[in-house]
């Protein structure tokens, strides 16, 4: 079953990121992949994270679907112009890549080229419009496509985002412009968590909730100096440096990620782990979504966990088939934007001038 | 000096809510220069508005709309018409535009494109800051340009990397839709947050063609060459 039809049937989904070699080498990724391709529906492949240059997202995607696998293309409107991201989606979809998740991107000066030009020709939002014109057939200059793709495209926030509300309707914009899944920055707040997805409830798209399970409390420092809207909370990193030995640093790590679980299960749609979890930590996610699955009173290990087999039927209805044509596609809504439609009428004060 | 014109009448109209009650400013600086400033453009965004049934209730015309505390002053001259009215329609470059909306707390709105800096940078140091991009959306924005105050350029709220109401980009550097958001946000306008900007023409941020350098926009410094 595909990615899109789990999500539509209100299964619980695990995608796990996976990053591209930095190299021409791709043999231990793919190794990655398949040792992990049992306990995960799908491959959340990175496009360039944190602006460090990689081998580019959609080749590691189309390998991983040579595999047989699902992967999921994060797109970013950091590398690319609207020109350059249109030719590679139309490529991805050619390949076989249907499932594209539309982020901004980091700024390049947090990687290793910071002397690179930042692009955003396109924001995050309007590639989300581009995406849906490139599904109905169209280019974004509104020329016609021989073809058009049926790609499945997710947005991302950050639910620790502080404040939080510009971030909401930024989240509210892409879901009417067509995101049909939602994916979090990793979460090490669960409460946090909680009142995110309390608030985008109306927005009633799918969310899949980020989880990176620490290793250590440097990295947990590193991570909240260095990467872009990660903020591990001071208090989890301080119970972690108490921990003597290793094996109490990993009771803190699981007790923190399942004290996560609890509070996600009723109200994620799925989770989205690091590439790093390997595969003792995507064992747990998928016994805990076993756990999900069963009936209230059959699982032994998390009890509590249990009480959301019925919240989860009831929500099965949360990703509804897409209606096209009912509020007109992206482009149409593009075209008949006042300052689209003057943009003639701006050049002809020139001429006339 | 900067080279701005003044937007197409359909634009200006929707930025207004029916009826609304305009309050007209206009720079008698570079803008007047390109015949986007001045009188003239008072007089003609005057009878835009009233022919579409929104009332004017003042309009002034202030030397150089870059510099705050000239603007500040000139308005508090006018302050009962201001306060009057329910928002404000700026014909100026986007400093202008955007130095009117810090000095007040009411929607803003720019009657006109920016093009380029004519060769010449604005005359006041300030603040605010235009990138001249050729169809300005300060309207959306509650007069905060998201092309200058975001580093990605953004044109639809803060990027994931916005923390605490600081940019992800440098420690300290304020986040510029945070900024945007909250002044939306006090004007009581976070609907134009929503609103869907479609791609921007770069075209008009590239090189000027020469058949527009010789129009009346230019024609001083061409005039000046060519003698």
């Amino acid at each position: 079953m595909k990615f899109r039809e789990r999500l539509a049937q209100g299964e619980f989904v695990i995608t796990c990121e996976a990053a591209p070699p930095k190299g021409a080498d791709t043999k231990e990724a793919l190794e990655n992949v398949r040792r992990l391709a049992s306990l995960v529906h799908a491959f959340n492949v990175t496009d360039l994270q944190s602006s460090l240059v990689r081998m580019s997202s959609w080749a590691l995607c189309a390998l991983i679907q040579r595999e047989g696998f699902e992967s999921i293309l994060q797109v970013t409107c950091r590398d690319r112009n609207r020109l350059a991201l249109q030719a590679d989606l139309l490529g991805a979809w050619a390949l076989g890549i249907e499932n594209v998740l539309a982020l901004t991107g980091d700024y390049p000066t947090l990687g290793d080229h910071p002397q690179a030009k930042p692009v955003f020709d396109l924001d995050s939002v309007q590639l989300i419009a581009l995406i849906q014109a490139l599904n109905s057939g169209k280019d974004l200059a509104g020329n016609e496509l021989s073809g058009k793709t049926d790609f499945f495209v997710g947005a991302v926030i950050n639910p620790a985002a502080d404040p939080l509300e510009p971030h909401l309707l930024r989240l509210r914009l892409k879901v009417e412009l067509g995101a049909r899944f939602v994916q979090t920055q990793a979460v090490f707040d669960p409460d946090a968590f909680v009142r995110f997805a309390q608030k985008a409830e109306p927005f009633r798209v799918p969310i899949l909730a980020g989880i990176i399970p620490l290793k250590s409390a440097k990295m947990a420092r590193f991570m909240n100096e260095n990467i872009a809207g990660i903020r591990v909370p001071e208090e989890l990193i301080r119970e972690m440096e108490g921990a003597k030995t290793a094996e109490d640093r990993k009771k803190e790590v699981w007790k923190s990620v399942r004290g996560s679980f609890e509070k996600f299960g009723p109200i994620a749609r799925g989770f989205t782990s690091c590439p790093w979890a390997g595969r003792s930590w995507s064992r747990r996610f998928w016994n805990w979504r076993d756990c999900l699955k069963r009936k209230e009173g059959a699982c032994r290990t998390i009890p509590r966990c249990l009480r959301i087999g019925r919240s989860l039927r009831r929500r099965k209805n949360a990703c509804p088939p897409q209606k096209s044509g009912q509020r007109g596609s992206a482009l149409e809504r593009m075209k008949s934007f006042p300052m689209a439609a003057s943009a003639n009428s701006i050049t002809s004060r020139f001429s006339s001038a | 000096m900067l080279v701005s014109t003044l937007k197409p009448k359909e634009e200006i109209l929707g930025y207004l809510r029916d009826g609304e009650r305009v309050f007209l400013v206009a720079c008698g600086g570079c803008a007047e220069v390109c015949e986007a400033g001045g009188e003239k453009a008072l007089e003609e965004l005057r009878s835009v508005l009233e022919a579409s049934g929104h009332p004017v209730v003042g309009g002034k015309v202030l030397p150089f709309l870059c510099n705050k505390a000239l603007v500040g002053i000139g308005l508090s001259r006018v302050s009962a018409k201001v306060e009057e009215a329910e928002a404000l329609l700026v014909a100026a470059c986007g400093v202008g535009v955007q130095t009117v909306a810090a000095v007040l707390e009411k929607p803003v709105f720019p009657a006109s494109n920016t093009l380029t800096y004519g060769a010449f940078q604005g005359v006041w140091p300030s603040e605010e800051r235009c990138a001249r991009c050729g169809e300005c959306i300060l309207a959306y924005t509650g007069g905060i340009c998201p092309l200058t105050v975001c580093p990605k350029g953004l044109l639809h709220g803060p990027c994931g990397g916005s923390y605490r109401g600081e940019c992800e980009v440098e420690r300290g550097r304020p986040c510029g839709w945070q900024r945007i958001y909250d002044r939306l946000e006090k004007i009581g306008r976070l609907d134009l947050f929503m609103r869907f900007k479609p791609p921007k023409d770069r075209q008009k941020e590239l090189d000027v063609p020469l058949s527009r350098r010789k129009s009346i926009f230019w024609a001083l410094e061409y005039i000046e060459e060519e003698e």
